[in-house]
């Protein structure tokens, strides 16, 4: 099924909430899809970073639910290649963010197996509350 | 005194077909003419442009021994060169009128209020009057030109000037740093879209260039240095030595086969080899052997050590004891066509251009398809190539964000030929998006598709090489499918953008010429005057001015040839008389002006400053700088402009605050124009007086305008990037500074000054910044004329400090 793309005045609500808190112009995006390439981390995720960034231009709120944002390891590597002088993690952190205000928690500490609690090391567990929250 | 006595103006006022008479009672505005000092006459006609009213101006001169005239109309941008050649033809200067702006800057703005409208127009008129009563009769000013040309650059830009040139009768000194002329075209395999052979359709205009008798051509020769300005260029160039005798030399090519030295051949970008003796391409012109110095046995060692193609040479042709020759000589313009250096793609480090082998530049990849074409191929290409593209093109990461224009096509091209040769080939173009936007090129691109040539959306993000089987790998994200491909090429093109050459900085220098965002060199305007640059008399032609394919340089090297032409043709060109000039008997020679030029157009000798007049722009910059008041401006004058100040304040009533507006002639009397010819309205209290540009008021003359009455002054100025005078703006925010320093210590508010740079398109902007400057001195009130009378007084010493009391 090929998805309907509406766009509406929420859209453009949603790329300057994520402008605001990013600090990027993400209209400067011009998809040539240099992150995505260089990105470590893209084997393991659901949208390609350049995809992430379409999504956002056009103000695809859907994106929120992506693996890829929190896949982000913030290793700068598509940020020191952008020809458009774009930093990804910055709008990554940014929809990241947006998640983590509304403060849900994703991982129940209580309900995660023993013998896993104690082969995790603690820095792990950390990031995992600050990531899988939301 | 005794001479202005005598001043006999006449005044004419025009009705402009109701344009100006519906809402000025012209009839008022005549009669008040008449009773102003040394108005001989005044009159006012419906249509003073009109054959009938010239005429009637042209008759007046004669009847009434008249020699200054006056006209309140529309525009001087409108319609004062048609009052300049009345002037000229009843036999005065054409440069003793006046126009007061009654149409654009006073009766279209003021059409709301007739009375008020008609009040403006009367201080206008008077303010014309007391500024032509002071008019010089300066005589329309030409500069003798000879028919010289020096063009740097022997690529084909520089091919196409000289042979325009040679041809129309001018004698070109065609400079070349290389041995040959052919510049980057030569290398090319063949040009897109029409897959022309490169060398077969230049080395014919190549071939030309010697056997036309206008042309002095100098190769293997650098420009050391040029002094001087339009018509009177002094050159010097370095001829560096071949070692070859050119005269004897018959490139008979045994010499080559005896050199035992093997070096890279760098027209053949370093693919192949050449000995320390050697021509420099098949279709080199001038044909000849040189010697490389740096390679050559003999030279390096300083002994006899080798002399092999001493014995060889049937012609007794080598010469070891060549030296560098100096060479000067006068040229009247110049062409600079410098050309274009690739990117180098050892700064993109993760495409590997210096790790592997197989990875190349597109100029290689032309090497490597002619001599395969020729019979000789260089290497083995494989089956898979892929090219990736914007490497040195849009691309923050290195510098360089402009679009180099010519490399979608050229891979494009490349892709064909490698396809035809070999219809085998699997070959991919990693582009970000496909610009063919030239004549023949969308086309040309179709044609690509349909030989099965595969176009990937994808800027490739790295180039990895595979030690086993010495392939690389691309790693790229497909954007249209979102998947990233990660593949093996046999051979990886990196379609390398355009940057500036190297070369071209010093002679960039040496002519003070700009650069534009972009690091090429800049254009006088980017639209009207493509080719002209900031100084007189030197054009651009080809890449210099940005990334362009042949046929754009061709046709830019036409243009800018044509260029020279215009002003060489009649043995002398028209100069504006509007130069700085100086009150010899007021310089002491204190030497403060030289440094406020920046064209270097004033020069100090017998104590006394020198403006050399060619050089000279006329933005009047330099006259802040004198604390003698010894510099001036002719046409714009300090007695001039203060008469037309002292006039325009004259007659304020209580509580009435008026503001002056500078406005440069470049840009904001244009706008002020515009926002007339608009019908935007504005306040009736501010009274525009027109300069060549807002650093022609000096800080003394700001401060007179205050103490005479004014209540505000508004200086507008053109941006710096579009202004004749690019450092103005720079010049105006020092002197804006220094004035309101001295405001603020007087107790007076320094908001009273404002500078603003425009653009002509800013008309509510203008509105706005003037209606807010007159509201801002409303709110405020009048300054008391107690403080007005302290401001003038001992200001050289507040503006010039230590320096006026040493210097006087």
């Amino acid at each position: 099924m090929i998805k309907k793309l509406k766009i509406s005045n929420k859209n453009q609500e949603f790329l300057a909430k994520v402008e605001e808190l990013s600090g990027e112009i993400i209209t400067k995006c011009d998809q040539c899809g240099i992150c995505s390439g260089s990105c470590p981390m893209v084997p393991e995720m659901d949208i390609t970073p350049s995809q992430m960034m379409r999504m956002v231009q056009l103000g695809e709120s859907e994106v929120m639910e992506s693996k890829a944002m929190w896949l982000c390891a913030s290793c700068f590597a598509c940020t020191v290649r952008c020809p458009r002088g774009l930093d990804l993690s910055r709008v990554a952190e940014a929809l990241r963010q947006m998640k983590l205000r509304k403060a849900i928690d994703h991982i129940d500490i209580k309900k995660l197996p023993e013998d896993e609690m104690e082969r995790l090391p603690q820095i792990a567990l950390i990031s995992g509350m600050r990531k899988f929250t939301g | 005194m005794k001479k202005d006595s005598r001043v006999r103006i006449g005044v004419y006022v025009c009705h402009c077909g109701g344009n100006i008479s519906e809402v000025v009672d012209v009839e008022e505005v005549r009669e008040f003419a008449g009773l102003q000092q040394d108005v001989v006459l005044s009159k006012d006609n419906t249509h003073m442009c009109s054959d009938i009213g010239q005429q009637l101006i042209i008759n007046d001169i004669e009847e009434h021994k008249l020699d200054k005239v006056v006209v309140a109309a529309c525009s001087p941008q409108f319609q004062g060169e048609t009052f300049m050649d009345a002037l000229e033809k009843a036999g005065l200067s054409p440069y003793v009128v006046q126009m007061a702006n009654i149409r654009e800057q006073c009766a279209w703005p003021h059409y709301d209020n007739p009375e008020l409208a008609t009040g403006k127009a009367k201080i206008l008129l008077r303010a014309a009057i007391a500024k032509v009563r002071f008019s010089e009769p300066l005589e329309k000013q030409t500069m003798p030109i000879g028919k010289r040309v020096l063009v740097i650059g022997g690529g084909i830009a520089g091919i196409q000037a000289s042979l325009d040139l040679g041809d129309a009768g001018f004698e070109v000194y065609l400079v070349e740093k290389e041995p040959s002329i052919g510049g980057h075209m030569a290398q090319l395999s063949r040009t897109f879209p029409t897959e022309d052979c490169s060398a077969c359709i230049l080395s014919p205009k190549m071939a030309d260039v010697p056997s036309n008798k206008n042309i002095n051509l100098l190769t293997y020769t650098e420009i050391n240095n040029i002094e001087g300005y339009i018509g009177n260029f002094k050159v010097n160039a370095i001829k560096k030595p071949r070692y070859v005798d050119m005269d004897k030399c018959v490139a008979c090519g045994d010499c080559e086969e005896v050199c035992p030295v093997c070096i890279p051949d760098e027209f053949e970008e370093g693919l192949t080899t050449h000995p320390a003796i050697y021509t420099p391409f098949d279709f080199a012109v001038p044909h000849r052997n040189l010697i490389d110095a740096e390679a050559c046995i003999n030279l390096q060692s300083n002994l006899n050590a080798c002399g092999n193609c001493i014995q060889a040479c049937k012609e007794d042709a080598i010469n070891f004891e060549d030296e560098p020759e100096e060479i000067e000589f006068l040229v009247d313009t110049i062409i600079v066509a410098t050309g274009f250096d690739i990117f180098d793609p050892s700064e993109k480090k993760v495409y590997g251009y210096d790790k592997f082998e197989n990875v190349l530049t597109a100029l290689e990849m032309e090497r490597i398809i002619v001599k395969a074409a020729e019979g000789n191929p260089i290497r083995d290409l494989g089956k898979r190539i892929g090219f990736i593209q914007c490497v040195g093109s849009r691309d923050e990461q290195v510098g360089r964000e402009y679009c180099s224009r010519v490399c979608c096509m050229y891979a494009t091209k490349l892709a064909s030929l490698l396809k035809h040769s070999d219809s085998k080939r699997d070959i991919y173009i990693f582009y970000t998006d496909l610009r063919a936007f030239g004549k023949g090129f969308e086309e040309y691109y179709k044609r690509a598709q349909n030989m099965g040539v595969k176009f990937v959306r994808g800027r490739v993000a790295e180039v990895f090489g595979n030690s086993n089987n010495k392939k690389v790998t691309l790693k790229v994200e497909d954007t249209l499918t979102r998947q990233i491909i990660e593949s093996e090429f046999d051979t990886v093109v990196l379609s390398v953008g355009l940057g500036l050459s190297k070369s071209t900085d010093k002679i960039a220098e040496l002519l003070r010429l700009a650069k534009s965002e972009d690091g090429f060199l800049k254009e006088a305007h980017p639209k009207f005057k493509p080719v002209d640059t900031n100084v007189a008399g030197v054009f651009l032609a080809g890449t210099v001015q940005g990334p362009k394919d042949i046929p754009d340089t061709v046709a830019q090297a036409g243009a800018a040839s044509s260029r020279a032409i215009r002003l060489m043709n009649q043995g002398e060109y028209p100069i504006e008389p509007i130069v700085a000039f100086v009150h010899e008997e007021q310089c002491d020679g204190c030497e403060l002006c030289i440094e406020s030029c920046p064209l270097d157009a004033i020069s100090v000798s017998a104590e006394v400053a020198e403006i050399n007049e060619a050089l000279c722009l006329g933005c009047g910059s330099c006259i802040a700088s004198c604390p003698r008041d010894a510099l001036d401006l002719h046409l714009y004058t300090n007695k001039q402009l203060l008469e037309e100040i002292k006039n325009a304040l004259e007659g304020k009533k209580e509580g009435e605050s008026r503001v002056l507006v500078f406005a440069d002639d470049t840009c904001t009397y244009r706008l002020a124009d515009s926002v007339g010819t608009a019908k935007l309205s504005y306040t009736t209290d501010s009274i525009i007086i027109r300069v060549p540009s807002g650093s022609r008021i000096t800080p003394k003359l700001m401060l007179t305008a205050f103490e005479l009455g004014a209540d505000g002054i508004f200086i507008g100025d053109c941006e710096d990037r579009t202004s004749p005078f690019p450092h103005s703006g720079q010049v105006i925010r020092e002197n804006v500074a220094k004035v309101r320093e001295i405001l603020e210590e007087e107790g007076i508010k320094p908001e009273r000054l404002k500078f603003v740079q425009f653009v002509t398109i800013m008309l509510k902007g203008f509105v706005n910044n003037m209606n807010e400057l007159v509201d801002f001195t409303k709110k405020t009130g009048p300054i008391p004329q107690k403080k007005r009378g302290k401001l003038v007084k001992g200001i050289n010493k507040k503006l010039f400090g230590e320096v006026y009391d040493k210097k006087t």
